[in-house]
């Protein structure tokens, strides 16, 4: 009883977190992502410097992952608990980033 | 939901007593959810090597709109525009599969199978295209590139022939061309594990072929439980259990690796 009581509980808190996403927002959201990625490979053929380019490209990548995990995802109607226990050990990627990009130039920097 | 009416009071009051859920999800999303975590973390571990290579070996690294420029039925050089389109199927299919998830929400068998119907095409077509791309890549061009005598590595080009290219912008044509290569210490064509066209370096190769090829067969696996959870719905197994969460799980799964496409395609092929 307090089982099927319990799967109650959480149905309908699932069901009401789902109602910030509706068809109107989906295609939206794509809109977003299909202008995003156009935008990309224009400024790619442009004359901008390679510095400028790949930070725009990054931050634009981010832009890109927030749309798809926050909405297509439906993280951004998750509950915050879930939320930072997914997000948070992605701090340990940036700094995987950090030290093997580092690495990497150092060793180059070594030998050229 | 107890006779005693004090154990009741308790349970209500504590988290540990049951009945509450902190994440509001049910367990099936939740592992989903740190399956992919696991899961961003091992393409993120791929992507950051060659991240750290690419910068250890800046020199010599071939120029992603260099190598991928191939369009079907155009001849000539169309840089991105191939991999953009494979962005723009795979953005497509994952819309279809929200848009499943949604119908699923409502109930709405056939709406389900409509949209997980097209996103299964979706995948194929981006499956379809990979192979395409692969193809390509591993063919390579018509001469391919020479190791000359003086270690130099230089590219030569479908469109202009007798002239060879190298890394640093610098060209050599007509007969000064013809006896470099008339002493080149080897020819290249295509890719293998081994070596590779593009650039001096097997690495750019190597992840090439790990990188989408581990993607590719998460896009293969996702199809694959796409058909079986397609198959379930057209059953009316959801229907029985007025349930269609997995649905969403398998969704999860898909606009995961749609993410992981996004950043592969800004990684490896934009910057």
């Amino acid at each position: 009883m307090s089982d099927i009581h319990h799967e109650h509980i959480s149905h309908d808190s699932v069901e009401k977190a789902h109602s910030g996403l509706n068809t109107k927002v989906i295609w939206k959201v794509f809109w977003i992502l299909l202008g995003v990625t156009i935008f990309e490979v224009g400024i790619s053929f442009t004359g901008i410097s390679k510095e400028v380019l790949l930070y725009t490209f990054i931050v634009l990548t981010i832009v890109k992952a927030y749309y798809i995990v926050g909405y297509f995802m439906h993280m951004k109607f998750e509950v915050m608990p879930l939320q930072w226990s997914i997000l948070l050990p992605f701090v340990l990627i940036v700094y995987l980033i950090f030290i093997a990009i580092y690495e990497g130039t150092a060793l180059g920097l070594s030998i050229y | 939901m107890s006779n005693n009416s004090s154990v009741a009071a308790t349970s209500e009051n504590s988290v540990w007593g049951g009945g509450d859920s902190p994440f509001k999800v049910r367990w099936g999303k939740l592992y989903m959810w740190i399956f992919l975590v696991s899961d961003a973390f091992t393409f993120s571990s791929l992507l950051i090597m060659y991240g750290s290579l690419r910068h250890r070996f800046t020199g010599i690294w071939p120029k992603p709109n260099e190598v991928f420029t191939h369009f079907p039925f155009i001849h000539g050089h169309v840089p991105l525009a191939y991999v953009g389109l494979m962005t723009f199927i795979l953005i497509m299919s994952s819309v279809t599969m929200v848009l499943a998830v949604d119908a699923g929400h409502q109930f709405k068998k056939s709406s389900v199978l409509r949209w997980l119907g097209l996103t299964i095409v979706g995948g194929f077509m981006f499956l379809g295209s990979q192979a395409w791309e692969w193809y390509h890549f591993i063919e390579g061009s018509e001469k391919g590139a020479y190791i000359l005598a003086d270690g130099r590595f230089a590219r030569t080009d479908n469109l202009e022939p007798g002239v060879l290219k190298f890394h640093d912008g610098t060209i050599a044509e007509g007969s000064e061309a013809q006896a470099m290569i008339a002493s080149a210490k080897k020819n290249i064509i295509g890719a293998t594990l081994r070596e590779n066209e593009y650039g001096n370096t097997p690495l750019f190769g190597d992840f090439f072929f790990f990188i989408t090829g581990f993607h590719g067969f998460h896009v293969f696996s996702g199809v694959v439980i796409n058909i079986i959870v397609f198959i379930l719905v057209a059953r009316g197994f959801m229907d029985r259990k007025k349930d269609y969460e997995l649905v969403e799980k398998v969704g999860l799964y898909w606009h995961f690796v749609d993410l992981v496409w996004v950043f592969v395609f800004t990684f490896f092929y934009l910057v």
